[in-house]
């Protein structure tokens, strides 16, 4: 039976091949998208070489000195960001302590059945909502409500275990202990979200083999699961603490923009995205180049401290995948 | 136990057997085999599970305090008015912030328009065309560095690359700051709802004669779009109550953004989330309480947007 192509086809037939337009269009759109991936790697190379490229004469001027100074006139003309790196610093690892213990507690108990399915889900749409408020608000909410209640307990505090080098200033105002509250508050969900993610992903069979060896239920917790989903944990902290290098608002409504080097957490401190969100705006021409290598710092820390924790997230889940088939 | 049982199914001498089950169940301690908080184990474990209950309790408090505050301390101010006026100065009472929600859906707009197409044609490229290739991978690596890029240094750059360039403060200039934000968000999830795109479905099409082009744009888009409406509405949830990018961008504006007819695009523009950071630390009432109104306003567009977002993806869900 020999096939004529021309006679299979009904006269009436819609089918044909692709027109010239259409091959030309594929071919365009197909460039587009391609283009399209292209720039996103050009923009983070373009804002790498922009903020690095305008804090270069800053660079040069100020050299190392700059990270270890500690006073910032713009008058005089004298620029140091050590408080500001030490603030950024000490006000995000208090945020991680206190957001890490809620986030991975409430990681736990949202993914070890000690609640009925449909409560967790309201209890982790709660969790996640306090995401999605925006930080100038959670700032506002810091001045007006967190700041006044925190003050009569924080003074007394003071009064009578001022000793301690962590209470040796009391809290008049703005300072390190309500920023950094409100900042652990923010890193909050993104801690709970990536280590509930990961102690999800801790195969059943794994908690299974513990309670049948007569484990209770957090001796199959802590002996079991956790090791398991450490790498992942530890990356959600990770994640976390990059997330509150730079956040910007509620440090700068909240942390008292003080240059000063302290232990305290009662006293007004500062950091280095504090310190751009409130300086930029007035900057003259040559503040301005020196809060360009501020934020050039930053970067290197956040990229820093990001890439660590994206390295470590991959490794947690190749790791998993790798081990459970 | 094991005894007892090789001895049942023994069962000759019914004395010794019996000896043998007495004993090994005087072997067993069965007060420690009840669940009883007298045991150390079990104590510790209630207690454990007692403190992260509470924990999950306590963390939800900030959420409900804000939303009280904001309902208690800016509900008292809402009305037309706010919508209708700009801002008051010092010691003026009354006023509103009716530029400043133009000006932020202005500048949110301006940043959809450039993240969502930018974001949805990459996220395609990664999906689609080229998922394994190095391009890929590496476009996936600076998306995810982006997500983690704090907001403050995208108003750096925008203030570089843009305020530096034009020598003014603008709408543009605050839209592609939060651009930069939006564009991982968009990206990332476009991609994955692309990715749950049934294979079955892009075969058929392909078997049809369809170019991948066509692929893409009768098949793969139509039944990625709530998926990408999820991620696009996230971005612009969290573009809206940025402050950061815009402090240095579109600086603050008493003005409408439409002046005598004529639409000031390059010029400084209010925003509600750099007035409530500039009414916060005031000491004049009438302004701290519409920082409070705007705070509410914010918040409520904001939830709206987040929430609608996340229905859509339920809805896929289900379906």
């Amino acid at each position: 039976m020999a096939i004529s192509l021309e006679g299979d086809v009904p006269s009436d037939s819609v089918a044909s091949p692709p027109s010239t337009f259409d091959i030309s269009w594929d071919r365009t759109f197909r460039g587009l998208t391609r283009f399209f991936s292209w720039m996103t790697i050009f923009l983070v190379l373009y804002i790498l070489y922009e903020i690095a490229g305008k804090a270069f004469p800053a660079v040069q001027e100020f050299g190392l000195s700059f990270v270890t100074g500690t006073t910032w006139d713009a008058n005089r003309g004298e620029f140091g960001v050590f408080p500001e790196i030490w603030g950024t610093l000490y006000s995000s690892l208090l945020a991680l302590a206190i957001g890490g213990f809620f986030g991975i507690s409430i990681a736990i108990f949202l993914t070890q059945d000690f609640l009925p399915p449909r409560l967790e889900l309201v209890f982790k749409n709660i969790v996640e909502l306090l995401a999605a408020i925006p930080s100038v608000v959670y700032g506002l909410w810091g001045i007006y409500v967190v700041i006044p209640a925190m003050r009569p307990t924080a003074n007394w505090v003071h009064e009578h275990l001022g000793w301690i080098p962590f209470f040796k200033t009391s809290l008049s105002g703005p300072g390190m202990l309500p920023a950094a509250l409100v900042l652990s508050i923010m890193v909050l969900p993104t801690i709970s979200a990536v280590s509930r993610d990961a102690l999800s992903s801790v195969p059943h069979k794994l908690k299974e083999a513990a309670f049948g060896l007569g484990a209770t239920r957090w001796e199959a917790i802590l002996g079991v699961i956790l090791p398991t989903s450490a790498t992942g944990i530890f990356g959600a902290l990770v994640l976390g603490f990059g997330r509150a290098l730079g956040e910007t608002m509620a440090l700068a409504m909240l942390v008292g923009n003080s240059n000063q080097v302290s232990l305290s957490l009662f006293s007004p401190a500062n950091t280095l995205a504090a310190l751009l969100a409130n300086n930029f705006p007035e900057a003259g021409q040559q503040e301005e180049g020196v809060l360009m290598y501020a934020a050039l710092i930053l970067m290197a820390i956040t990229l820093l401290v990001n890439l660590v924790g994206t390295a470590i997230m991959n490794r947690a889940s190749s790791h998993l995948s790798g081990e459970v088939k | 136990m094991n005894d007892s049982d090789s001895n049942n199914s023994a069962g000759i001498d019914s004395d010794s057997e019996e000896i043998e089950l007495t004993r090994s169940f005087a072997d067993v301690d069965f007060p420690r085999l009840e669940r009883s908080l007298r045991h150390p184990r079990t104590l510790f474990s209630s207690g454990l599970s007692l403190m992260t209950g509470i924990v999950t309790v306590v963390a939800c408090i900030p959420l409900f305090s804000v939303l009280i505050m904001l309902m208690y301390r800016g509900g008292k101010r809402l009305g037309l008015e706010l919508l209708t006026e700009t801002p008051p100065s010092a010691f003026e009472s009354g006023g509103g912030f009716g530029n400043a929600i133009v000006g932020t859906l202005t500048m949110v707009g301006i940043a959809a328009l450039i993240a969502v197409p930018f974001g949805i044609l990459a996220a395609v490229f990664l999906a689609e065309f080229g998922p394994k290739s190095k391009t890929a991978s590496a476009v996936r690596f600076c998306a995810k560095l982006l997500t983690g890029f704090p907001s403050i240094l995208a108003g750096v750059f925008a203030y570089a690359a843009v305020v530096l360039l034009t020598g003014t403060y603008s709408a543009p200039a605050g839209g592609i700051a939060l651009s930069i934000l939006m564009l991982p968000i968009v990206l990332l999830t476009a991609e994955e709802s692309i990715k749950m795109v049934p294979k079955k479905m892009k075969e058929a099409a392909i078997g049809m004669g369809a170019t991948q082009t066509q692929v893409v744009w009768k098949v793969i888009l139509p039944t990625a779009l709530p998926g990408m409406l999820t991620g696009v509405m996230l971005a612009v949830a969290r573009a809206a109550g940025e402050t950061a990018p815009l402090l240095f961008t579109a600086l603050n504006s008493n003005y409408w953004i439409v002046q005598d007819g004529e639409l000031a695009l390059m010029e400084p523009t209010a925003s509600l989330a750099v007035l409530i950071f500039n009414f916060s630390g005031v000491p004049f009432e009438s302004q701290i309480e519409l920082a409070w109104a705007a705070a509410l306003v914010l918040v409520l567009i904001v939830l709206i947007i987040n929430i609608g977002g996340q229905l859509l993806s339920r809805k896929r869900v289900l379906r």
